[in-house]
Order: structure tokens, then sequence, then C-alpha cells
């Protein structure tokens, strides 16, 4: 092979590696950006009276004396909106029946949209859910629940070659010559007036319950259920994993039965994070009833299972890769095997375990199916150290699967599912960034 | 093991008993000591003893079983798998290979240099300070001044005593073979062994692990492993030639090197072969 010919596959592998490096860092951002821009939608948005209600209501965050002044502001902004229905609801008394009847139906579905967006109509009685207690708490929701007041929408099947058309049309042309017809340009125009909406930084969402089923309120309890559980695992996987490293490196005689058992871990790191669950539950919960219920000590202990095989793999490579000659010198200066080990071969192998523990530790934290059988709860309350050993959690990679899918107004919640999703990844970078910094600490001192 | 290694053996432990013109008693001494890997014979009965007080050198071509028969002395081969040792050791009168030995307080009385500096990767003082820790030496005053004896013992003390917590991975090679020297004495061992302590280090480095061998006979009982005839002639006392796992000839360094009797320790110190 020629000088240039070789100097071309140089040139050619190096690009090749350089494109991958680059197809893999668009990949990153095109899934990161999205889940950090919507995802930062649940802390920063444009909230409105009503979220400044639901804050004082259930918080109690605010200064009622400019609550009550912001109240008064809307209410009589919104003032006009009820008066023009109360005074069309008198009109239709004073008509004929048949006049009346087809304004009843577009009137029922006004008032309903009305409420969406602006809450219960003041002085009736209070709804017994508390989503129909508060109207549209941030701009973007409102923003739709106007357009709901506006247009009414209907799909139009009449080709039946094409699909079906959505239709909106004004739903002012329902009550045209009315003296309600006013009321679609008073609101448009003093929708502002109405909302008072702010810019909001509500950091809380981090650790405030939620109010009903995530329609108010934060993740609290999603965040503290996840660090439970991926502490809680990590407890059990890195004792057990490390100490199991040390015996097949140092104490293990070479033979069938250690090479099975090495096989064995390695099976066992490709099954199923589903299988994982399914044991954790028939194991754990079913046959020696480590809880009554589901608990986080019984999720951490199928999480533990689940990563120890990468513990042990990785703490075995990184005790291994310790020079042979530490080992030496310390048996020469007359330490024994466990003092050897303790003294000499754990410190210089824990930037290589600690490898792997963040591997595992960021897989802990995200793996849905293991806890989904032993651990978590959709809506729960945060619990208590103690607690965990007999109580489940609600966790966040749990809850967002089941608020994708599950929650009965999945549509309304977007944002708590982005947030949730954001937070999830933050948690684990955050586990992450601590681990680097710790092992990059302890390979310096390592390495003088 | 046919007759004529056994004659062999013999012969030389009966040239050994005539060079014994020192009267210093034998400190460690090996009887048909044999060193296996797996099946292969890396020492073969090797009988011989290493005067008290005394640097003996052990020369030979490489895989003549030189290191192996170093490493047994302090059981240090046990840590290979699948080696085993046969026949005799003799140390404070006791066979190191029996079963019941403490292996542990063995090594603190046999300690070891190694072919290449392993400091642990540990602050200077924690270096030497680990052996000392090791025997339950927990008084800081106490430690404090085997480390500096220790340090000053391996001539290193001037070097590294404005640095001891620095780690030791940060000195010259040279520096870390002083080091290790430092921290096998501060075990106060009786006997110390060196399995080619100069062969990873600079001539200028060599020369002051030679000067330090020079001063620390008398007070221990030096057995070297060395590829280096020169240094075996400038720093021994007495020499053994080992080939193909068979003790050749053991003798005075001065005789080895200028009568030699048997052909093959002529053939290999004048670097006919090996």
């Amino acid at each position: 092979m020629n000088l240039k010919t070789r100097k071309l596959l140089d040139r050619s592998f190096s690009g090749m590696g350089l494109v991958a490096i680059a197809v893999m860092a668009m990949a990153l951002v095109v899934i990161l950006a999205p889940i950090i821009g919507k995802g930062a939608g649940a802390f920063i948005f444009r909230g409105t009276i009503e979220h400044r209600k639901v804050m004082f209501n259930c918080w109690n965050r605010g200064n009622p004396d400019q609550m009550a002044e912001e109240i008064a502001q809307t209410d009589a902004a919104r003032q006009p909106i009820y008066e023009l229905i109360s005074t069309f609801e008198a009109e239709l008394k004073e008509m004929a029946r048949t006049d009346r009847k087809p304004y009843k139906q577009p009137l029922r579905d006004l008032k309903k949209a009305v409420a969406g967006l602006l809450g219960p109509t003041p002085g009736a009685r209070t709804p017994v859910l508390m989503r129909q207690q508060y109207g549209a708490t941030r701009k973007d929701r409102a923003d739709i629940k106007l357009d709901e007041i506006l247009y009414t929408e209907e799909w139009d099947y009449s080709n039946p070659d094409a699909m079906g058309v959505l239709v909106k049309t004004p739903r002012a042309e329902q009550f045209a010559g009315t003296s309600l017809e006013p009321l679609f340009r008073t609101l448009e125009k003093n929708i502002d007036a109405m909302l008072q909406t702010h810019l909001t930084f509500y950091w809380q969402f981090l650790i405030d319950t939620s109010k009903d089923s995530h329609i108010f309120g934060g993740i609290g309890p999603e965040v503290l259920g996840t660090l439970y559980l991926t502490l809680g695992a990590m407890l059990f996987a890195i004792p057990m994993g490390v100490i199991a490293a040390i015996y097949l490196c140092e104490y293990a005689k070479e033979g069938r039965v250690i090479s099975f058992i090495r096989t064995c871990i390695s099976t066992l790191a490709g099954v199923p994070s589903i299988v994982f669950g399914l044991f954790g539950l028939a194991f754990f919960l079913n046959t020696i009833h480590i809880s009554d219920s589901k608990s986080v000590l019984a999720g951490s202990l199928t999480l533990a299972l689940l990563v120890l095989p990468t513990v042990i793999r990785s703490s075995e490579e990184a005790i291994l890769a310790v020079p042979r000659a530490y080992k030496e010198a310390a048996m020469s200066l007359g330490a024994g095997k466990w003092h050897t080990v303790l003294t000499v071969i754990l410190p210089a192998a824990l930037p290589g375990i600690l490898t792997g523990v963040v591997i595992s530790m960021g897989r802990a934290a995200g793996e849905t199916a293991p806890i989904i059988f032993t651990a978590a709860v959709s809506v729960g309350r945060p619990l208590l150290p103690l607690q965990t050993l007999s109580q489940p959690t609600p966790a966040l990679p749990w809850n967002i699967y089941n608020l994708c899918t599950e929650h009965e107004a999945v549509d309304e919640i977007r944002h708590v599912q982005f947030g949730m999703v954001f937070t999830l990844i933050a948690i684990v970078l955050l586990l992450n960034t601590v681990a680097i910094i710790m092992r990059a600490r302890i390979s310096k001192k390592l390495r003088g | 093991m046919s007759e004529e290694i056994k004659m062999k053996q013999a012969a030389h432990f009966a040239d050994y008993e005539k060079s014994k013109l020192c009267c210093n008693p034998d400190h460690i001494k090996t009887e048909d000591f044999s060193v296996f890997y797996g099946d292969f014979e890396a020492v073969k009965k090797v009988t011989c003893g290493f005067p008290k007080g005394l640097v003996t050198a052990m020369i030979g071509p490489s895989g003549c079983g030189k290191s192996t028969l170093l490493r047994s002395i302090n059981r240090m081969n046990d840590l290979i798998p699948r080696c085993r040792a046969k026949g005799k050791m003799v140390f404070a009168d006791e066979d190191i290979y029996r079963q019941d030995i403490d292996v542990v307080s063995l090594r603190m009385r046999v300690g070891m240099v190694f072919q290449k500096p392993n400091v642990f990767p540990k602050s200077i003082y924690d270096n030497i300070a680990y052996g000392p820790r090791l025997q339950g030496i927990r008084k800081r005053i106490e430690l404090d001044e085997l480390v500096e004896t220790s340090l000053n013992q391996a001539a290193i003390w001037d070097e590294v005593k404005d640095r001891l917590t620095s780690n030791a991975l940060g000195m010259s090679g040279g520096q870390q073979q002083r080091l290790c020297l430092a921290r096998a004495l501060a075990v106060k061992p009786e006997i110390l062994l060196m399995d080619e302590p100069t062969s990873a280090l600079d001539p200028k480095a060599t020369a002051k692990i030679e000067d330090l061998i020079a001063q620390l006979r008398e007070q221990y009982t030096l057995i070297i492993v060395t590829h280096n005839m020169q240094q075996a002639a400038r720093v021994s006392d007495l020499t053994a030639f080992m080939y193909e796992g068979t003790l050749v000839e053991f003798g005075k360094t001065k005789e080895i090197f200028t009568r030699p009797k048997k052909k093959q320790t002529e053939d290999y110190i004048t670097g006919r072969f090996g």
C-alpha cells in the first residue's frame, strides 16, 4: 500500500468518526432542545390571575391586599360579560317559546366556554371538582379557551373522499342581532384586563404537591420519590456490587463455577426491565412480604438488582486495572489480603467504580418498568424517610408515562408532562455531574 | 532429577562450605528447594544459605529462576496462581513453607524492593507509614520519627522533607525507588530482598542505590537479583550463579568473578552466553 492510499484511509477514517460524532451531537440537540424549551414552560410562563388565586388559596402565597385589589380589578373587568349574559337570559324569558328554543343550547355552550376561561360565574354555587373552580391559569391555555368562546368548531365530512375538515364559525353568528352579540367583541378587547397576565417564575413547581391530579400545583412528591428510589437502589447496589467484584477478582479461584457466575452476571444485564419488575413483585412483595403494599423499599431493591450487573462489571474492571505492583508492594510490607484491598486496591479503583455508579444511577433514576409493580403510584403525598419502608411513592418516570397516556385531561397538562421530563433529565445530569466531579478529584489525588 | 544435577549440587554445596571463611551464620537457607509454575520447574532443588549481614547477589541469564527463588523467600510467589514450592526454606529455625506459618509476619521480617518503583498513589508520608501502621503504630510522634529515620536511611530525607504530604507519584523514578527502599526499611525487616532494583533507573540513580546497599550491609542481610554483572561485582560479598533453575556456583564474589570453578559460570561472566 503506498503512502497516498494510507494517508487517504487515515483521513477518511477520522472523517467518518467526526461525522458520527456530529450526527450524535445533532440528535442530542434535536432531542434536548424541545425538552428544555417546553420543560422550562412549567417554571417560567405567563400566569393569569387564576394562577395567583390558586397559589393564594392552596399555598397561601402572595400579598393578600394586592390579591384583593387584583381580584377586584379583574372582577370589575369581567362584570360586563356576566351582565350581558344575564340581560340576554332575561330577554329570553320574555320571548315566545318557539323564538327561545334556537338559543337554548348555544347559550348553554357559551356559558360553559366562558366558565372554562374565567372560572365559575360569580355568586353561583362552587363546583365540586377543583379544576372547575378556577379559570385558565396560564396564558397559553387562556388563548385556547378564548378561541373556544369565540368560535364553534365542527368537522365537515361532506366529501367522502377526503379527510374531515375542521370548520370554525364565529359564535357571534349564533347570537346575531341579539343583545349578546357585543359580548364577543368586549371579551376579545378586554381579555388582558380580565386575566391580568404576568410573567411568572414558578420554581415551587419542583416542591409543590399536585392538586386535582396535576391540574394545579407541582411535582414535589414525584421528585422526592425519584430521589428516594435512586439513592435507595444505590444504597443496596454499590456495597453488594463492589463486594461481589472484590470477591470475584481477589478471592475467587478461577474455575468453572466462577466463569459460570460471570456469565450469569452478564446475562442478568440483558434481562428486560419489565422482567425485573415482575420479579420484584413476585419475590419482594408476594413471597417475602417486605411490605404490605408496594413500597419504595421494594422498588429500590428491584432497581438495585437491575443495576447490579453494571456495578459489578465496572467495579471488576476497575479493580483488575489497578497495577499488580501496588498489591505486591502492600503484600511485601505485611498487609493481609483484605487490608490490601481496603487500603490500596479500592482507593486506586475508586474512579473506575464511580464510572459504573454514574451509569447505573442514571439508569435507576429513569427506569419505569421495574417500579410499576413494586413502588410507583400515580398520585401521592411526599414521603418521610421512614415511610419509604412501607409506602409507595409517585416517581417521575412512571408519572411521565401515566400523565401522557392515562390522565383524563392529557391536553390540559402538557406543561406538567414536559416539566417532569425536564426535571428527570436535570436530576440525572445533576447526579452525574456530582459523581464526575468526585471522580475527577479522586483521580487527581491519585495521579499526584 | 538426574544424577548429574544432584552431583552438581553436592559439589557446589561443598564449594560453598569451603568458601565460608567469614564466620557469619546463615540467616536463611534452603534445602532441596524447588518451585513449580504448574508443571514447569522453575527452581530445581536448590540448597544454599544466605549469611547474615552480607550482600548476596544472584546472577544468571533471564528465566534461570533467580527472581523466582528470591520471591519465594518472603512467599511473594503465593500471589501467582498455580505456583507451588517443594522442599525446605528455613528462617529463624522454622520452615516458612509450613502450613501454619504466619505469612504476614514473615513478610514483615523479610522486606522487598521490586524491579519497578511501585510507590502507592498516596502521599510520601503515607507511603512510608503504611507498614508501621499495619503493625499497629498509630501515634503521630512515633510515626513521624519512623518516617524520618527511614527516609534518612534511604538518603532521600533532604530531598523530600518539605513535601511529605505531596503525592509520591510526582517524584522521579530514582527517588521513587529510594522511597520504596525507605518504605521497606520502615517495617524494620531483618532481610531485604531486591529484585533487580536498578534495572529501571538511569546510571546516576543506580549509583545512589548501590551506595545505599553498601551502607545497609551489616545491619541487614541483603539478597539482590541483578542482570548487571558489574553491579554484582561492585556491591556483593557473595555471588550465586543460577542457570536453568539450578544453582551452578555459589561463592565469594571475588573468586567467582576472577577464578570461577565452573565452565558455565566462566562462560556467562565473560559474556560468551546469556
